[in-house]
């Protein structure tokens, strides 16, 4: 047995890194994924990028990092990041969650409970590296030591820790082995939140070094922030494929959609993840045969980041956060709607919904919610004739960690599915008690090197048991099975995984959204809005 | 006689003052952005039948971790019942006739059974720490320090009452003693060690991650359950106007500090002509 790693390798000057799993090792899964052996064998990281990219963490890398050249440009970087960490505990320049930071480094009494709530952890098969404490435990000794200025005395009380280079590299990578999902802090019995820590560290490696995955940074937030959309569509591209996206819905449903856009003073300015539109088009149009049946005064927006609702920023940088739900604010300000109604996706939810709240005074302050009381309020109306029937098929729900635990959204989606879904099943445990999908915090835009290999093996295994279980009655082929992820991040991450192990090959169980499924069972729409074929 | 009293009052002091001065700390921090987790509570019964069997019962641990908490329930459960002796030590100084049995008869109980819980409690949590590979790893030598301490003490007080000589003063003579600074008091050497002691742990406790008495409640209420809304002209408002006006000095070029304020960076377009 491979001994487990401790908190002093992080220090380790060589570049090796510090664990490497076996599909042996990790937590096993339920028939028919069972048998470890038949599992696929994760790609290995290339040589090139060992070479060039600081990855001595484990088997994989997100942030592709450029190893420093000599000895003098590391110690420069250990200095930025001292200068960071300075900061991250400053008033000025962090009083955005100094208070919940302190209160996490401070008080954790290290028993350990947090580690039993992680998903990331439990599947990894108990690994060291994985354990919530770890990547906290190290912060919290290098708060005490460079921040506090502790000497031996601290370091008797709170541990000690070397600072050098390969800590510092190590440390990045290891705030992206975090879903943010925040379990951890639900069941810490003193209110400790090491999900925060995680959260806190990517800001100091983004705000004070520049460093974070491409994905959310070049080709996520700065790229909305550039021509609208991290799809890369302006805001004609995405009028154009909303456009094609009625016409489609219309001919497919037999019922004439038309999305309204820029429309002054409608009661809802609905705002999607613009990835549904490239992706999942048939979300969007679901939303908009929906709200036109029920007589929704409604519109989109055309203006720059209006068409796009994802806030990469809440996942690793306040001032993209911020610049980025501003731009959804004054949009709706604009057009002068009643309010802001987000679509189908978690984090946005949570970004705009609840976290952007403070920091949106006086007129900014458009009330904004999450489309699901309002779906719910339209299905409970009856103005939409539902027959439940054509849904005769199993159906269990993912619950977004951002809606649920981080919201306290859970009925109103329970309520849909119970009205218009006779075979629904939970997925235990489920509601504010679930489990990630394992895409959170961005991973399921992350495709860098081989990290789809860590997120479907590690990151995303405890959801991949869990809808297993909630199938493992009707796992026969012949059986359609549809497993309802309300949230693009998370279908993006089901989509890989399902594909990654063949369960729609193999099983059939086709992953969606919720509006399909209300779509899918109005009377009017011609039957058939599912169309039970993989994408 | 002095010293062993100036030591009691000097130590509950330094206790007072160490809570305070923590508790005004975390209190003065800026209001940080929401950052709830459900459920929440939305009355003061709902938020009371949370409370109540988090604080006497430790719930969360007996939930989620139920090896810890057939330990530290004990423990905590001890000093809740040495700290409830205390009172009753003090009702019993001060009650009238009636009363003073019943006062003393539960300050007795309490205190016997707080230290005894409170030493065995302990006792398990310094053998988790060490045996348990995932704990011992993450703890530092402070932390088996702290728990060696309680058990000390713990055992003081337990022995030091026990073997008090017939005649010497008691915990309640030496109450009423240093509350009149009376130097003609006989006090039996190991209790003396123990309260000493006991003083000693409670002025060090707010100087260390064991004040989490203090932190749960900014945690539970300002921080789990915080989800008041920012609402037009109110408190929220106001305190970020303040915060709105900060100056940071992130240093990476896309933030784009230099001397703008958190208001300048927020309207400011690094993509487009803003800082890069």
């Amino acid at each position: 047995m491979k001994p487990p790693v401790k908190l002093a390798d992080m220090s380790r000057p060589d570049r090796e890194p510090l664990v490497h799993l076996e599909n042996g090792e990790l937590m096993p899964l339920p028939a028919p994924l069972d048998d470890p052996a038949k599992d696929h064998a994760w790609r290995a990281l290339s040589e090139q990028a060992r070479q060039q990219y600081e990855c001595g963490l484990d088997d994989t890398c997100v942030l592709s990092f450029p190893r420093p050249k000599t000895p003098a440009e590391e110690r420069e970087l250990v200095g930025k990041f001292l200068s960071g960490l300075d900061k991250l505990f400053s008033r000025e320049n962090n009083w955005t969650f100094l208070q919940p930071l302190l209160l996490s480094m401070e008080h954790c009494a290290r028993c350990q409970t947090c580690a039993d709530a992680c998903h990331i952890f439990e599947a990894s098969g108990n690994n060291e590296l994985y354990r919530p404490t770890f990547r906290a435990e190290i912060m919290r000794r290098l708060y005490f030591k460079h921040v506090r200025g502790g000497g031996l005395l601290s370091a008797w009380q709170h541990g000690e820790i070397e600072l050098n280079w390969p800590l510092v590299a190590r440390l990045a990578e290891l705030a992206y082995r975090c879903n943010l999902c925040r379990r951890c802090a639900q069941t810490c019995p003193i209110g400790v939140d090491n999900g925060l820590i995680a959260h806190e560290l990517r800001k100091l490696f983004s705000q004070e070094m520049g460093i974070a995955p491409k994905e959310i940074h070049d080709n996520g937030s700065m790229l909305q922030l550039k021509v609208g959309s991290s799809t890369g569509m302006n805001p004609a591209a995405m009028k154009d494929n909303i456009d094609f996206i009625d016409e489609d819905i219309s001919e497919k449903t037999g019922i004439e959609v038309k999305t309204p856009w820029d429309v002054e003073g409608a009661e809802v300015l609905l705002i999607h993840n613009a990835g549904e539109v490239m992706a999942w088009p048939e979300n969007p149009g679901a939303f908009a045969l929906i709200l036109n049946a029920a007589g929704v005064s409604w519109t989109m927006s055309s203006e720059l980041a209006a068409y796009d609702s994802i806030n990469y920023g809440l996942w690793y940088d306040d001032a993209q956060f911020a610049r980025v739900a501003l731009k959804h604010v004054e949009a709706a300000r604009k057009l002068k709607v009643k309010r802001i109604v987000l679509g189908e996706c978690g984090h946005a939810h949570k970004a705009l919904s609840v976290i952007a709240d403070r920091i949106l005074g006086g007129e900014l302050n458009v009330p904004r919610q999450s489309f699901l009381p309002l779906l719910r309020d339209i299905v409970a109306g009856g103005s939409l004739d539902l027959d439940p029937a054509r849904n005769d098929f199993p159906v269990t729900l993912h619950d977004p960690c951002n809606v649920v635990r981080l919201m306290g959204i859970v009925e109103p989606q329970r309520e849909i599915i119970r009205a218009i879904c006779p075979r629904f099943r939970e997925m235990e445990p489920h509601g504010v008690d679930n489990y990630c999908c394992g895409g959170g915090s961005g991973f399921a835009i992350m495709s860098g090197h081989n990290f789809p290999d860590w997120r479907f093996h590690v990151s995303g295994r405890k959801k991949l048991e869990q809808v297993l279980h909630a199938f493992e009655d009707c796992l026969d082929p012949s059986i359609p099975k549809y497993l309802c992820a309300p949230c693009s991040n998370c279908k993006g991450q089901f989509r890989d995984m399902l594909a990654y192990y063949d369960l729609w090959e193999d099983h059939r169980i086709l992953y969606g959204g919720l509006v399909e499924l209300v779509v899918n069972a109005m009377k009017a729409v011609k039957p058939g809005f599912i169309e039970w074929e993989w994408r | 006689m002095i010293a062993f009293y100036l030591w009691l009052y000097l130590g509950v002091a330094v206790f007072a003052a160490g809570c305070i001065v923590r508790a005004v700390r975390y209190s003065r921090q800026p209001l940080h952005l929401r950052w709830e987790i459900y459920p929440v509570p939305h009355s003061r019964s709902g938020e009371l039948k949370i409370m109540i069997p988090e604080i006497l019962f430790l719930k969360g641990l007996w939930e989620f971790n139920r090896p810890m908490w057939r330990v530290s329930f004990p423990f905590h459960f001890g000093l809740y019942l040495l700290a409830a002796g205390t009172v009753f030590l003090g009702c019993s100084a001060v009650a009238p006739a009636p009363l003073f049995a019943v006062a003393r008869q539960a300050s007795v109980l309490c205190g016997t059974a707080g230290a005894g819980l409170a030493v065995a409690g302990a006792l398990g949590l310094l053998v988790r720490r060490l045996t348990v590979r995932h704990l011992r790893c993450y703890s530092s030598p402070g932390d088996f320090l702290n728990l060696i301490l309680f058990i000390l003490t713990g055992s003081l007080l337990l022995t030091g009452q026990w073997l008090r000589p017939a005649g010497s003063a008691g915990p309640m003579a030496i109450l009423r003693g240093a509350a009149r600074f009376d130097t003609t008091l006989d006090v039996p050497p190991v209790l003396a060690a123990g309260i000493a002691a006991g003083i000693a742990l409670l002025a060090y406790i707010p100087m260390t991650h064991m004040s989490h008495f203090i932190a749960k409640y900014f945690t539970y209420h300002q921080v789990r359950w915080d989800e008041r809304a920012n609402v037009a002209g109110g408190s929220i408002e106001r305190r970020m106007a303040e915060y709105l006006m900060y100056r940071p000095t992130w240093s990476a070029g896309h933030i784009g500090a230099g001397d703008r304020t958190w208001v300048d960076i927020a309207t400011s377009n690094p993509a487009k002509g803003g800082p890069q």
